[in-house]
């Protein structure tokens, strides 16, 4: 087996505003995400020898390639949930990388606001098997993980609710610092423990939104990347794994954790070479699709042991001025979550950041950024992590 | 001779009481949960009834009802398929009258007394709605019988049925409430009329005298009038069975065999038993109490189950549950009848599997062991009886839960012997929801969707956490 790292340079990026865009459509939004990544990359749509398109609710290529215009090239439609967008740009990683293709496309996008939608809704069986309950929705899987962890660790609920809510006012301030977020409004501490419940013990701001957004990604290989721009970054490494159910068949699974997390993290770091992660990688941006799923997903990825996410959160450690930025751009909680479109969002800041083009977020010289989805629920999941560096 | 083996009953938690904004009177009465129907009762109640007693000794299910869940499809077939009995059985609905009960035992006792059977277990549940004085009487529960040869606690000795055609209390096709004539006829010319001249035809025909009865079980529509009953019979204050109208309710077609396992809990060896059920006419049994009894442990019965028990605060949220139980979502456009065919174990009988390499219990069954990843190498493996602890759970503020229902709990089991799975919670205090805590399985309904009864099983804190504690 060969590692990924080093070969592929990203090149040029896009990201529309993510929000409600009720005045754009998918194609818009794909045209929109797709232009600013040419002509960051000084390229043109003809120079794209392959595409790959991420998306949930359009069911098929066409409408990217109709969009864009992709006349007569292999595209791609790919799917694998929350880290839809992000399997967008692993396998044109993967098509440059077999020497098949030179420059390509990775693309993501999602229209969750013209489905009538007020959040995203998991309809699965009870017991997995047709049998419906009641009131079904994401917020409820991770609640679960939520409970779970208060009381494997001991921690009273009020002293829970005030660490989740630090992890929201983080997040919701990083996001006011920037304009392609959806939510640009800082909130208090307050605010967030005392926002209506969802599913207890989350309420309304321990959940990221439902909105609409695309972003695109210029894939080359590294040899030749210098031949578009001086501060192309590298893919250092990619991990993905599925879970088989193990979370909801076996008792012996602690739902403390999201093991698909784990192992993408150990398979990126491998590639990449990382030893340790917390002294390593300067910025990350990571699923949170709940405040609970983002201190978890911090002790999955080493950066901070088992069990302490609370008190790194205490700490600020993940802040933005922090020693590890955790969503820099202000996270899955101020852009919501258009779910084939937000692997790519979380790179675009990645990328942006190791150029210093980060505006008031920059971080100072960052060398090495991490990002992560993680699709479907703790039990039983989709991880995927990236790690980007710059150039030597 | 043709006897009873073993009985059990199920009242639901919930009572409406003198504790309960917007109920008027002094008596209390039993009300099924928004989850509960006839089946999801008499399932209970035949839980109960067979306890440790083999299923795959059961040759028949009779279901009496007046309120089956479809008036086509087979209600029995659902309840045997979640209690586990074999296929090679006999199954029937007997439906459409106060007396279905009392008619289904007789025709029990006729197939065992005919050799067609050896065992024929007897559910009866009612899950009635009226209006009026009606809804004041009506309440819910389920009985159930297990009728066969050998040994019998008490033995059918003989019976007598008496046909009669009257408008009394009646329920028109795709109507939901019962209606009745003005009261006075009703009475007169039905209840106190009929149900008298069959016993006492049927103490006529047997060469009985009524001194000869110990304890007489007889249907009553309400308190007043089963006591009028008492007194036209001639009978004693100490022959007459509790007609428990002022803690249960009238349950319908469940009533009299609810009323006859109440007796049974109080019988002693060689106790002449009359039972009758009133409706369209009237069925009489009489039963000898055998010394079996003195060895036969009841489980919950009736005097547990009417021990456990929750007030409602508001009559409110009664009529929600009705409304809801009658209304036909279409939710996420319903259940499959395709899926539910291909997983009915997993869902009526919550059959897992246990890996036979392994040991590992997995639900819902898988093909490939999910810790060894051995291929199709299980058996079946229920956890519908296993006692469980609450993993992990939340509770649900969605919008699509009914407010009545609202938070609702959604759990993580693991099972004692193995097993984990997700289950909704039913019959909790939420406030009293931890992790940890220890729950049991119940079947029950989650509502009707695009006319498919969606029944499913729910983890529940065990009954007897209830028993003695005045609470709502």
């Amino acid at each position: 087996m060969e590692s990924i790292k080093d070969k592929i340079a990203v090149i040029g990026m896009g990201c529309t505003k993510f929000g409600e865009n009720w005045d754009k459509s998918p194609e818009d939004m794909m045209v929109d995400a797709a232009t600013e990544a040419y002509e960051d990359a000084g390229i043109e749509m003809k120079n794209i020898q392959a595409a790959w398109f991420g998306t949930t609710r359009l069911g098929t290529a066409e409408p990217c390639v109709t969009a864009l215009k992709l006349d007569y090239i292999p595209v791609t439609r790919v799917e694998n949930l929350c880290a839809t967008a992000t399997e967008a740009l692993r396998n044109a990683c993967f098509g440059i990388a077999s020497g098949v293709y030179d420059i390509a496309l990775a693309i993501g996008v999602e229209k969750l606001k013209d489905q009538g939608m007020g959040g995203l809704g998991t309809v699965t069986g009870a017991g997995g098997n047709g049998t419906m309950e009641w009131g079904m929705s994401a917020a409820m899987f991770f609640a679960r993980m939520a409970t779970r962890y208060m009381n494997h660790y001991g921690i009273p609920y009020d002293e829970f609710k005030q660490i989740l809510a630090k992890i929201s006012v983080k997040n919701h301030h990083n996001g006011s610092l920037n304009p392609r977020a959806h939510f640009q409004r800082e909130i208090t501490e307050e605010q967030a423990i005392n926002a209506p419940m969802v599913s207890w013990p989350l309420g309304l701001y321990d959940a990221c939104g439902v909105s609409d957004g695309s972003a695109a990604a210029i894939l080359c290989r590294a040899d030749m990347a210098k031949n578009f721009r001086d501060d192309y970054i590298l893919v250092k490494g990619l991990g993905l794994a599925v879970g088989a159910r193990q979370g909801y068949l076996q008792p012996s699974y602690d739902m403390v954790h999201m093991e698909e997390t784990v192992r993408a993290g150990r398979q990126a770091y491998e590639m990449a070479g990382i030893k340790e992660p917390f002294n390593e990688i300067d910025l990350a941006e990571v699923h949170d699709c709940f405040t609970i799923t983002e201190m978890v997903i911090t002790e999955d990825l080493g950066f901070c042991p088992r069990g302490k996410g609370p008190e790194y959160v205490k700490n600020g450690t993940f802040q933005l001025d922090g020693e590890l930025a955790v969503n820099p751009d202000g996270g899955l909680k101020s852009f919501g979550h258009p779910i084939g479109a937000s692997g790519l969002r979380m790179i675009y800041e990645i990328y942006k950041q190791m150029q210093g083009k980060a505006g008031p977020r920059q971080r100072k010289n960052p060398t090495l950024g991490l990002t992560h989805n993680f699709g479907l629920n703790p039990g039983s999941g989709v991880g995927s992590v990236t790690i980007m560096g710059q150039r030597d | 001779m043709a006897g009873i083996i073993s009985f059990g009953a199920y009242v639901p938690l919930r009572r409406l009481g003198p504790g309960t904004q917007g109920w008027n009177a002094s008596s209390e009465k039993a009300v099924a949960n928004w989850d509960e129907d006839s089946l999801t009762m008499a399932v209970a109640a035949a839980t109960d009834c067979l306890a440790d007693t083999v299923r795959k000794t059961i040759d028949g299910l009779y279901f009496a009802t007046t309120t089956p869940p479809y008036a086509e499809k087979l209600t029995a077939t659902t309840a045997a398929w979640a209690l586990g009995l074999r296929r090679d059985i006999a199954t029937a609905d007997i439906t459409d009258s106060l007396r279905a009960g009392t008619g289904a035992l007789r025709m029990a006792a006729d197939a065992v007394k005919a050799g067609s059977v050896k065992n024929m277990l007897v559910t009866a549940a009612d899950l009635r709605t009226g209006t009026g004085s009606l809804v004041n009487n009506i309440g819910d529960g389920a009985a159930a019988l297990l009728v066969g040869e050998g040994d019998e606690i008490a033995t059918l000795e003989s019976g007598y049925s008496f046909n009669n055609e009257l408008l009394d209390v009646w329920r028109a096709t795709g109507v939901k409430n019962v209606r009745s004539w003005e009261d006075r006829f009703v009475f007169e010319e039905g209840y106190l009329k009929i149900l008298p001249l069959a016993i006492n035809s049927f103490l006529e025909k047997s060469g009985l005298a009524i001194e000869a009865i110990n304890k007489a079980v007889f249907y009553g529509p309400d308190l007043r009038r089963h006591r009028q009953m008492a007194g036209l019979l001639k009978l004693k204050p100490e022959q007459v069975q509790d007609s428990l109208l002022d803690k249960l309710g009238n349950t319908g077609a469940a009533f009299s065999l609810m009323l006859l396992v109440a007796a049974l809990e109080d019988a002693n060896p060689g106790d002449t038993i009359l039972l009758a059920g009133y409706g369209d006419g009237a069925d009489v049994i009489l039963l000898k109490v055998t010394d079996k009894i003195k060895e036969f442990k009841p489980g919950w019965g009736i005097r547990r189950s009417l021990d456990a028990r929750m007030i409602l605060p508001n009559i409110g949220d009664y009529h929600a549950y009705r409304e809801f139980a009658t209304a036909d979502l279409e939710r996420f456009g319903g259940a499959s009848a395709s899926v539910i065919a291909r997983e009915r174990d997993a869902i009526y009988a919550l059959q897992g599997v246990k890996c036979l390499a392994c040991g590992t219990v997995q639900y819902p069954p898988q093909r490939i062991c999910t810790h060894c990843h051995t291929k199709d190498n299980f058996e079946p493996y229920s956890l519908a009886d296993k006692k469980g602890k609450v993993f992990t759970y939340t509770l649900k503020y969605g919008g699509d839960i009914p407010a009545f229902a609202r938070p609702s709990v959604d759990t993580m089991v693991d099972f004692e012997g193995g097993g984990r799975a997700l289950f909704g919670m039913t019959d909790m205090i939420t406030d009293d929801v931890k992790v940890g805590m220890d729950v049991e399985m119940s079947f029950r309904t989650l509502g009707v969707g695009g006319g498919i009864h969606n029944y499913f099983w729910r983890c529940m804190p065990p009954r007897d956490t209830w028993l003695g504690k005045e609470t709502d």
